[in-house]
Formats: structure tokens, C-alpha cells, sequence
């Protein structure tokens, strides 16, 4: 089967630091991968290739099997993979609702385009059904994004990404300014892609909670991919051993 | 913020989010005790041709200050428009034979063709500063009107333009009409439409939009192009109501434009701004002028009293990030 994302030797640089080295991804369709590495391994750099957010200066995105240049974030999305990026990205001077449909609002139609007029009704409606969907407590759609707590904040910023998601949704770090009922419900969320025929890339510091819900795990280290294992407790020393670098020779541990 | 959220929020909060919204309808508040203070001291204050002075008046900082709004939500700022009123004005004259209708077309083409510059070189020169390249513009606006009208004031602009700029239909001034149209107009775009909602969030967080996949430059572009055919308008009004233009015209109008936007409450830290507080800032320093005009006060104090304002607008909207961040830490612990 040809996967539905592949990242082939993909190189990045920021200047003198080489962010990505040749690091390798696989995505098959309806899969949850993990994506770990410890602070500045390249997770971030990676997957804002992946997203259209910076070329890369070398290597290959294939979708399915298809090499493809996401020359910015509109044509990704156009490919159907949502991001959320680990700044969250919100307008804090919008409102909640218009912050979920950011880009994609609803105008009423036969009418002048984008000057045509917003369907505010309608989008906070769908938003009410949206929060359900999440099991997210009352957030006013009209409260402005800014003065939500850090919770809120990241609640919103996942719901935007997943809501409208075709095909691969990439979070990176979800679940870093909630607390243990709001992880557990974003992560039942990510499990639940999977029905819909959307696939994951999870990042994440928690081991825990990639084990909870990812089918396989993939380590950065250094900009390369060192390893990939199944985010089982078996393997919960070994991942945490390729994630520090204590497991030495990354060249044959490729995924 | 609306009427649901205050309602939901719990006690201390309630009271803040009341303060965010008495901040919000600030400027309105304080154009209100002005009128009020002035209409006290001044007996001639409220008569209706001192009311339609003041309208007047108002127009044109009020036209420009509509544009700037737009400009200075995306975190910029014009610098170039009363340069661009002046350049208008002289373009119009130039072709002072022309019909009346061509000789609005070349007003507006004048205002339009600086804010196009304004935006091109801008966002695909690359020069992402639109303090300097206003400045510029600025510069080279006003010298190319002097340049075109040899540094002379030129009359014999056709009769519509006078109408336009100092008639009135029904005691109302007509200038006060097309402020109003316009701002209605503008009310609705950025409130309403998905433009609108999109130059709010390229001016909240430029990166976060780019990657929302929001056209940002087009978005920009049109702020500029849309800026300057304002400033079209305004040197309409301008040229209308001494019935000439004069290449130095609109000069230091842009700083009135910014310092409305300023008191009506839109912040340079960009995403933020209303009309209605836009309109509200012009006849603000409208008022100030005329009132203390009217009081026999100096020049010299309107422009201490205007200043002061200013510097109470930016605190205003410093006390206003203070309660934010009050009710976000609220949200955190609740
Ligand atoms: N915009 C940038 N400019 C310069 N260097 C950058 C930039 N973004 C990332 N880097 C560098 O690239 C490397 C990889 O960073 P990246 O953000 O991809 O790491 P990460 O794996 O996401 O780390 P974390 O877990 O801390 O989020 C780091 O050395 C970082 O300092
Ligand atoms: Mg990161």
C-alpha cells in the first residue's frame, strides 16, 4: 500500500544550525504516528515542511506517492493536512468563533465574494456543535481569544485544526497547556481520527500519552530520524534511550 | 465582547469585563462630555451654524482618519495622505476644463494612484517599513504637487467640487453626509465581510494568518489602494470648501487622521480599532478646536489639549491590556 505521506532525506537549515539532516517520515493512511525528540531535535521544523509553512532545502514530501512542493499553507490544507502549530497560531483580538474559522468563514452566497456578507448565526451553531463534539465546557463564541485561559486557548487551536482535516492532521504538543481532564479529551479525539479516515502526527514529550493513542513512533534526534518502535510500555526505556541518544548507531535503526 | 460573556463570567470578572467594555465606548463617552463641558461655556456652541462649522471641519480629518484605521489595524500607518490631498487637489486643477464627473475621477485617480505606490512598494518592494515608506511618499506627493503647480494656488475647478465641499441639503453640511456614507460603508466591511474579518487577523498575527491561508499581501495592498482613494475624497472636500487647491494643501492633516485613530481607541500594536471610535476621535479634536476657538483660548493650548488626549488614549489602552490579562488569569484559575 502507498503510504499517504513520505518525508525522504529531508534537509533544513536556519542559517548555521542544521535543523533537519536527512530525517525520513512515513504516514499510512488512518495512522497515528508519534513524533518525538527531545528539545530542538527538528520535530517543529519538520512538520512545518509538511504544512507548507517553509520549503525544504533538500529531500522529497511524496502524498500519496506523488512527490509535491507545498509552496505555502493554503496549498497543504488544499492537499487536506491541517496543523497545529506549537505557538497555536490564534488571533487574540478575534473572536473564539472566528478564530475556528479563520480562512473559511461562511458568506452568504451570490454575493459580491469576499465582500459578501458573514454568516455569523450559522458558524456560531456550528462551533456550539463543535465544542460538543470535543466535550469542551461553554466558551462564549463571541469571547475574544485573548482574555481565554491557556487551556481555552489550546481547546480552540485543536479544534480548528481537526475539525476540518481531510486527510492528515499534525499537532504539535496538543496537550502542553492543559490539564488532565482536557488531555485526556483531546487525546480521545486524536483516537478517533482515525474512523473518520484521517491520519496523525502526534508530538509530544509524553510518552504516556503517545502510548495511548499512537500505532508507532518515530525518534529525531539531531535532525535525523533515529528509530521507530511501537509506543508500547515494552518499549518505553528503548524509545526514551533513542530520544537522549544513548542507543549509538542511528544508521541502522532507520525507519 | 458580548452581553452572554458577561453574564456567564463570575463575580470579579464581571466587574472587569464591564471596565473592557466602558473602555471600548471610551472615545464615544468622552466626545459626549465635551459637547456637554463646551455647550456649558459657550452659549454660541450648539447653535446649528456653529454645529455645522464644527461638521465641516470634522470631514476631513474624519475621511482620512477612516483610511488610516484600516492602514494602522494591520499595523501600519500612512504618513503620505496629506501630502495626498495636496497632489489630488493640484491633478484636478491641472484639468480644471474637464466635466465635473472627470474632474472627481481625477481627484480620486490622484489619491488612488499614491496608495497604490504606497502598497507596491511596500509589500512586493519588499520594504515591510511603512513609516519610511510613507515618509517617502509623503516627500515625493508634495513635491510633485508643487512641482505641477508651480507652487501656485489655482481656482476655476468645476461647480460640483464647491457643492461637494461646502454645500448642505437640509442645514446638513454635505461633507457630513459623505463622512457618514463612507463610515456606514466601511462599518460594514470590516465588521461583516470576510475582508474585513481578514484585516483584523493579518493585523492581530501576520505569521498566523499567512498560515491560516490568508492572503496577507492582497489584504495589505488593498488597505493602501483604499487608503489613498480616501484621501482622494478628503482633497475633494478640501478643494470644495475654499473652492481652489492649493499644492500646499492637507499639510499636517495626516497627523490629525492618526491622532483620531489614536483617541478613537484602535491600538498600534495593530488588530484592533472601530469606526464609530474613529468617528468619534475626529469631532473629538473637531470639538477641542472649535470650542476653545470659541472661548477665545490661544492656538497654543488646543494643541497642548489635543496632545494630552493622545497620551491619555495610549494609557487607555494600556489599562486596557492590564484588564485582559486580569480576566485571562481569572480563566486559568477558575
Ligand atoms: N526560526 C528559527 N531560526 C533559527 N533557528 C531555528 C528556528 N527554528 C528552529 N531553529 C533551530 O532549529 C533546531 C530545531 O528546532 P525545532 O523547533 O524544530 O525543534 P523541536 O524538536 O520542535 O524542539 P521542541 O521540542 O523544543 O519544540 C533547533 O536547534 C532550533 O534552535
Ligand atoms: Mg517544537
Amino acid at each position: 500500500m502507498t503510504p499517504l505521506l513520505e518525508v525522504r532525506g529531508a534537509v533544513k537549515s536556519y542559517g548555521a544550525v542544521r535543523a533537519l539532516d536527512g530525517a525520513e517520515l512515513t504516514v499510512d493512511a488512518g495512522e497515528v504516528v508519534a513524533l518525538l525528540g527531545d528539545n530542538g531535535a527538528g520535530k517543529s521544523t519538520l512538520i512545518k515542511a509538511i504544512g507548507g509553512v517553509h520549503a525544504l532545502d533538500g529531500g522529497e514530501l511524496r502524498v500519496d506517492g506523488q512527490p509535491v512542493v507545498f509552496g505555502s499553507p493554503r496549498t497543504a490544507r488544499e492537499a487536506g493536512i491541517e496543523t497545529l502549530h506549537q505557538d497555536l497560531g490564534l488571533f487574540d483580538n478575534l473572536s473564539a468563533v472566528a478564530n475556528f474559522r479563520i480562512g473559511r468563514e461562511l458568506r452568504h452566497p451570490r454575493m459580491l465574494g469576499r465582500l459578501g456578507l458573514l454568516r455569523e448565526r450559522a458558524m456560531e451553531r456550528d462551533w456550539i456543535a463543535q465544542l460538543e463534539r470535543l466535550a469542551v465546557d461553554r466558551v462564549d463564541p463571541r469571547q475574544e481569544v485573548g482574555v481565554l485561559s491557556g487551556g481555552q486557548r489550546q481547546a480552540i487551536a485543536v479544534l480548528r485544526t481537526v475539525a476540518f482535516a481531510q486527510r492528515l492532521v499534525i499537532l504539535d504538543e496538543p496537550t502542553a497547556a492543559l490539564g488532565l481532564r482536557e488531555s485526556a479529551k483531546v487525546l480521545d479525539l486524536v483516537a478517533r481520527l482515525p474512523e473518520q479516515g484521517v491520519a496523525v502526527i502526534l508530538i509530544s514529550h509524553n510518552l504516556e500519552h503517545v502510548a495511548q493513542v499512537a500505532d508507532r513512533a518515530v525518534v529525531l534526534r539531531q535532525g535525523r530520524t533515529v528509530g521507530t518502535a511501537a509506543p508500547t510500555s515494552e518499549n518505553h526505556e528503548a524509545l526514551v534511550s533513542m530520544i537522549v541518544g544513548a542507543v549509538p548507531p542511528p544508521s541502522t535503526r532507520r525507519s | 465582547m458580548s452581553a452572554a460573556a458577561v453574564a456567564h463570567a463570575p463575580r470579579g470578572d464581571r466587574a472587569t469585563s464591564l471596565g473592557l467594555r466602558a473602555l471600548q465606548a471610551g472615545p464615544v463617552l468622552i466626545l459626549a462630555v465635551l459637547v456637554v463641558v463646551m455647550a456649558l461655556l459657550s452659549p454660541y456652541f450648539l447653535t446649528s451654524r456653529n454645529v455645522a462649522n464644527v461638521g465641516f471641519q470634522a470631514s476631513f480629518v474624519a475621511v482620512l482618519a477612516l483610511g488610516q484605521l484600516l492602514v494602522i489595524i494591520t499595523r501600519g500607518i500612512d504618513l503620505s495622505v496629506g501630502s495626498a490631498v495636496g497632489l489630488a487637489g493640484v491633478v484636478a486643477a491641472a484639468w480644471a476644463g474637464t466635466s465635473g464627473a472627470g474632474s472627481l475621477a481625477l481627484f480620486l485617480a490622484a489619491g488612488l494612484a499614491v496608495g497604490t505606490v504606497n502598497a507596491v512598494v511596500l509589500v512586493y518592494g519588499r520594504v515591510p517599513n511603512p513609516f519610511i515608506v510613507t515618509l517617502g511618499t509623503l516627500g515625493i506627493a508634495r513635491g510633485l504637487a508643487l512641482v505641477l503647480a508651480d507652487g501656485q494656488t489655482r481656482t476655476g475647478l468645476p461647480p460640483v467640487v464647491s457643492t461637494l465641499g461646502s454645500g448642505k441639503v437640509a442645514g446638513v453640511p454635505i461633507p457630513v453626509l459623505i463622512v457618514a456614507a463612507l463610515a456606514l460603508t466601511l462599518g460594514v466591511l470590516l465588521g461583516r465581510t470576510q475582508w474585513g474579518r481578514w484585516i483584523y487577523a493579518v493585523g492581530g498575527h501576520p505569521e498566523a494568518a499567512r498560515r491560516a491561508g490568508i492572503p496577507a499581501n492582497g489584504v495589505l495592498v488593498s488597505v493602501y489602494v483604499l487608503c489613498g482613494l480616501l484621501a482622494g475624497v478628503a482633497a475633494i472636500l478640501v478643494a470644495g470648501r475654499t473652492d481652489s487647491a492649493s499644492p500646499q494643501a492637507g499639510q499636517l492633516l495626516e497627523l490629525d487622521a492618526i491622532t483620531a485613530v489614536i483617541i478613537g481607541g484602535a491600538s498600534f500594536q495593530g488588530g484592533r480599532g472601530r469606526v464609530v471610535n474613529v468617528l468619534a476621535g475626529a469631532l473629538i479634536i473637531g470639538v477641542i478646536r472649535n470650542g476653545l476657538d470659541l472661548l477665545g483660548v490661544s492656538p497654543f493650548w488646543q494643541l497642548i489639549a489635543v496632545g494630552v488626549l493622545v497620551i491619555v488614549s495610549l494609557e487607555l489602552d494600556v489599562l486596557r491590556g492590564h484588564l485582559e490579562q486580569r480576566l485571562r488569569t481569572r480563566a486559568a484559575s477558575a
